[in-house]
């Protein structure tokens, strides 16, 4: 076991968390779907110029529901780190995925979706074709969908280029994940001009699960098994498997017209103090 | 007394008192010189900086901007603190600094006579951060245009979301948007003016929502940092990358638009549509 969790197997402190989030043999967004989904058809491409490989979208079938499923794709393998981009989607990505979630909305099927990137890609062509307004456009159009969705944080919420595809009805966020502004890195190379101060800036964050349950950003945390997911992946898709049947059983009774009004004014409680 | 004492040293300006320098082509002029030309490079054009009060004295009918939810400040609910001390102290050195409590001022007003509601950034208030303040008047702006029926404009001025409020400024991104998809399907247009610079959070969410999207000569717009981008990719990058211009280019801003000529753009384009 690692140095980093405690004795017991659950992380001490934002780092632990976030070590934990990054670990290369955690579970990533495709044994997910395979032991989420009973079955899964993937689907390609924004129609516009590319298919991009960080974000993976398709239809499949969750218990009694067939749902759109979309999620981050980090790869599990060398190839596969490569051909997604660890996860880091460009413009195309937040494309296909607002394509596919409009027909799931046509015919009424709920989206899930699996949120896990260090960030949207920050490259020239990403920037070209419309970076910023590809993540704008995400978060407008999944304010108003009219159909259930619901958000898994599985491993790492990077910033806007996590939220782009985490608005939604439930949030549900995995014990070791982490979901944050900015990465304790880029933070603590701000704000500490030292990027070495990242586990300060990672507890001043606020980024566990249990502080974002706190803060009301995410509804409910799934336990994982002692020392992360990837101690026992079946164990810990099951889990997250149960919680997102919870949610869309609930989710399937709610009229579509009143889950839009409940998703707005779930956004609009986000930090007013006021 | 001796001489090494003497109070009154004779008033030899700094150079910085005496010179501004255009932050985009690094020509050097007499101070007097920038300021009579409204903070516009005489020899590049680029359209430097304004405060929110001198943007709105520019932009509304001569004493028609009522402001609303001034009273609307920061939050510090994470207790943050960082290598430099508090969030609380440095956001309230800002507050007393600019005499404004958040890095928008939001309010009603006229255009050359069109009724519009109108948010106006200040990217002096902490970058121009958005926290979770900043969100929830933009919020509500959407909201108040929506009962009295007006459009809405926008001027951002900023370089994302505020890291010292934690996930709820990344929050802020989400609520934002939600507001400005309402203000749209209850059929208001917005206009979105992206200032120099529009960056980072605020370009991934409202900024890039307008249904124009109009910018000012040489502001930077874009999502990630350009020393990012070129870590990255390990290239340098053209050097009016995120410009104004560069995103006209590529299909994201519909306009460029001179300052001495907004007042008019927006009017037009509110007429065209009937507002």
């Amino acid at each position: 076991m690692k140095k980093t969790a405690t004795a017991k197997g659950r992380a001490k402190t934002a780092m632990d968390s976030v070590k934990i989030a990054r670990d290369a043999k955690r579970p990533h967004v495709r044994d997910f779907i395979a032991g989420v989904c009973s079955d899964f058809e993937e689907l390609h491409g924004d129609r516009l110029v590319n298919d991009d490989r960080a974000m993976v979208a398709g239809f499949g079938t969750i218990g009694r529901f067939k749902a759109l499923i979309l999620g981050h794709n980090k790869g599990s393998s060398v190839e596969e780190n490569v051909e997604s981009n660890f996860g880091m989607v460009n413009p195309d990505g937040y494309r296909k995925a607002m394509r596919l979630a409009k027909l799931a909305e046509r015919f009424g099927n709920p989206v899930v979706t699996f949120v896990d990137t260090p960030g949207a890609y920050p490259g020239r062509e990403a920037e070209e074709r419309g970076q910023a307004e590809a993540i704008a456009k995400s978060l407008e159009f999944f304010s108003d969908l009219e159909t259930p969705v619901v958000v898994v944080i599985t491993g790492e919420g990077g910033s806007g280029g996590a939220l782009a595809i985490a608005v939604g009805d439930e949030i549900l966020m995995m014990e070791n994940a982490v979901y944050s502004v900015i990465s304790p890195e880029g933070c603590a190379g701000i704000l500490w001009r030292d990027g070495a101060k990242a586990p300060e800036a990672a507890e001043a964050l606020k980024i566990t699960a249990k502080d974002l349950l706190a803060l009301k950003v995410v509804d409910k945390v799934v336990k994982e098994p002692a020392g992360g997911a990837h101690k026992n992946p079946s164990a810990a898709i099951a889990a997250v498997k149960k919680a997102i049947l919870d949610s869309l059983e609930r989710l399937a009774k709610v009229p579509a017209a009143e889950l839009v009004e409940k998703r707005y004014a779930k956004l609009r409680a986000y930090g007013n103090f006021y | 007394m001796g001489w090494y004492e003497k109070k009154d040293k004779p008033a030899i300006p700094s150079e910085k008192e005496l010179w501004a320098v255009c932050p985009k082509c690094n020509s050097h002029f007499p101070k007097a010189e920038w300021k009579a030309a409204g903070a516009i490079c005489p020899k590049c054009n680029y359209h430097g900086r304004l405060g929110a009060r001198a943007r709105i004295a520019a932009t509304a009918d001569k004493d028609t901007f009522e402001e609303l939810f001034a009273g609307i400040s920061y939050s510090d609910h994470l207790s943050f603190s960082d290598a430099t001390g508090p969030y609380v102290k440095k956001v309230e050195a800002t507050i007393a600094k600019l005499g404004e409590k958040e890095a928008v001022v939001t309010g009603f007003c006229e255009i050359m006579s069109h009724p519009v509601a109108l948010g106006v950034m200040d990217f002096a208030f902490m970058g121009g951060s958005l926290g979770t303040g900043t969100g929830e008047k933009i919020a509500r702006l959407c909201e108040e245009a929506v009962r009295a029926r007006r459009p809405l404009v926008l001027f951002s001025a900023s370089g994302g979301a505020r890291m010292h409020e934690g996930i709820l400024s990344l929050m802020q991104m989400a609520k934002t948007s939600a507001a400005i998809a309402r203000l749209k399907e209850a059929g208001l247009p917005y206009i979105s003016v992206l200032t120099d610079p529009t960056t980072g959070g605020v370009s991934a969410s409202y900024a890039m929502l307008g249904d124009i999207n109009i910018s000012e000569p040489r502001a930077l717009i874009g999502f990630a940092g350009r020393r990012v981008i070129e870590n990255t990719i390990r290239q340098k990058l053209p050097a009016d990358f995120q410009s104004a211009e560069y995103l006209e280019k590529h299909g994201f801003i519909d306009r460029i638009v001179e300052r001495s000529d907004m007042r008019r753009f927006i009017a037009k384009m509110l007429e065209y549509w009937g507002f």
